[in-house]
């Protein structure tokens, strides 16, 4: 598929809004959900070392 | 369960052993994403010709159509792997239907979004009432439905076996759902417009549509693999197995 | 097995006479919510005909949603459902009848008040027949789907909205072929094959939809 220049590429035969709208949204959405994921991640760990910490704690001033 | 001595699948049910598979594989199968998609989006632009009908605008099918392709095949998935640990009450089975959910929903909106683009173009309205668009919304509220569902329950066992339930009723009614919009939109519209009829598409449209069909998938399980890892450490965060990691991430 | 169905049908019915309120509120959302209908879009007559069968049949899929919110709720509050639970009775046989006891005060009445309601919307005598027997195969079926909603989201906060959400998406090929039946009686194409369907429907959802409910009401209340 020869498009001829980077112009021609762009344009998509006029259509340049639809596809580069929808490739785009396509790309953000992964993004979006990788970043989402990244940052569920980060949350979960770092809840989950302040949980433990109050459970340590609490053991050390019970025991 | 290891039988000693022979490798045993079951191994790999319990969510501490399948935690450090799924971090071990989880690049793998992101790196193949990678490839897959950049072949696809290569063949997709570079390769495949200009339609003679549509011009450039059919280019988008290479993203709708995979992403439609995916966001029905996640829900078998999810169903499938739901209705596993509703029968043999298996925890990590349910954890993975309700990490697939999200992506699965994720890809459902992508078809929308680019079927609402490719239309536009094509029939002159942001919205068609087709089949595949109109099975693909229907089929986005029931992804929302089972994670409001799994989120409004407060119980996890319970949240586990009520989204089974739902997932199992869906997965039935899916096929049901498709034939009634399916029949419906036919006789609304009368001629064919059909968003996926290209009799004559070109072998490279194909390929590039099934490849990219592929680097979505090899995401969705690369996706699937990082959050059941955060669905595990949050769901079994009395263990002490999650206690020690935790102790060496933090 | 057919006297536990007989005692549930009873009780259930007696239960709802006596809170009549709750029935006929339904009744009158259907009637009010298709009133608005006209108001929102204008008196032609023929516009409203072309509407009429779409319309008449969102709102019983409404009405009847609604009602749900009284099928296993109730008797959840005060303990009976625990004791269907442990009843020697097989659960199914139970919750059968207690769908059916639920669409004779939530679906029936629909059927009954659909034909003046048609009126309303200038539609003949033949589409008003088909819009009853629609509705007549039709609401039993969403009542029997519901009944899975409603078993799922028992005792779940915010569970009104959420049983709308869950089960409005199932609704839909009844919906088509519901008011595709009256559609196509102004078609002149005949709605024996959307019946037969609608019929086929209620044949499954008689099949599957109790079992079920019998197996999201054990999940809820285990």
């Amino acid at each position: 598929m020869n498009w001829g220049s980077w112009q021609n590429f762009f344009a998509m035969g006029g259509y340049g809004l639809y596809v580069w709208g929808s490739y785009a949204v396509t790309l953000i959405a992964l993004i979006a959900e990788i970043v989402a994921l990244i940052t569920r991640r980060r949350g979960v760990i770092e809840r989950l070392a302040k949980y433990y910490a109050a459970r340590r704690r609490n053991h050390e001033t019970e025991a | 369960m290891k039988r000693t001595g022979r490798f045993s699948w079951f191994y790999f049910s319990s969510p501490q052993s399948f935690y450090p598979l799924a971090g071990a594989l989880q690049p793998w199968f992101a790196g193949l994403a990678v490839i897959l998609c950049a072949i696809g989006l290569y063949i997709s632009f570079f390769v495949a010709p200009t339609d003679a009908q549509q011009g450039e605008s059919y280019r988008i099918i290479f993203i709708h159509v995979p992403a439609a392709w995916m966001s029905m095949f996640l829900y078998l998935v999810m169903g499938f792997w739901s209705g596993v640990g509703l029968v043999l009450n298996t925890r990590l089975s349910s954890m993975v239907a309700t990490a697939l959910a999200p992506t699965g929903a994720m890809f459902t909106f992508v078809a929308l979004w680019t079927g609402a683009l490719w239309g536009k173009p094509t029939w002159g309205t942001w919205w068609v009432w087709d089949a595949r668009l109109t099975s693909e919304l229907i089929l986005l509220f029931l992804y929302i439905g089972f994670m409001a569902l799994q989120a409004a329950i407060d119980d996890q066992r319970r949240a586990d076996k009520a989204g089974a339930v739902l997932a199992l009723v869906g997965v039935i009614n899916i096929p049901i759902i498709y034939f009634s919009v399916k029949w419906w939109s036919t006789l609304h519209q009368g001629a064919s417009v059909s968003m996926t009829s290209a009799p004559t598409m070109a072998k490279t449209m194909l390929l590039g549509m099934l490849i990219m069909a592929l680097g979505f998938w090899m995401y969705s399980i690369a996706a699937t693999l990082a959050r059941v890892r955060c669905v595990i450490l949050e769901r079994e965060r009395q263990t002490e197995w999650v206690a020690a990691e935790i102790g060496g991430q933090a | 097995m057919i006297r536990a169905l007989g005692w549930v049908l009873r009780r259930d019915l007696l239960l709802a006479f006596r809170r009549r309120g709750d029935v006929v509120n339904a009744l009158v959302f259907f009637v009010i919510v298709v009133s608005l209908f006209p108001l929102g879009v204008g008196p032609e007559a023929s516009q409203l005909r072309n509407m009429a069968p779409g319309v008449l049949w969102v709102a019983a899929l409404l009405a009847c949603m609604l009602s749900l919110a009284r099928l296993f709720a109730p008797d959840h509050q005060d303990g009976t459902l625990e004791q269907m639970l442990l009843a020697g009775e097989p659960l199914v046989v139970l919750v059968l009848g207690k769908v059916i006891s639920h669409w004779l005060m939530s679906g029936l009445p629909l059927v009954l008040m659909a034909p003046l309601l048609g009126l309303q919307f200038d539609l003949p005598a033949d589409a008003l027949a088909v819009l009853c027997v629609s509705l007549l195969i039709g609401t039993p079926v969403l009542s029997l789907i519901g009944a899975v909603g409603a078993a799922l989201t028992l005792g779940v906060r915010g569970s009104g909205v959420l049983v709308s959400l869950l089960v409005l998406p199932l609704y839909v090929p009844v919906l088509i072929f519901g008011a595709g039946s009256v559609v196509a009686v102004a078609a002149g194409t005949g709605p024996e094959a959307h019946l037969l369907l609608l019929g086929g429907f209620l044949a499954l959802a008689l099949v599957l939809a109790p079992w079920a409910t019998a197996a999201a009401l054990r999940i809820a209340m285990e």
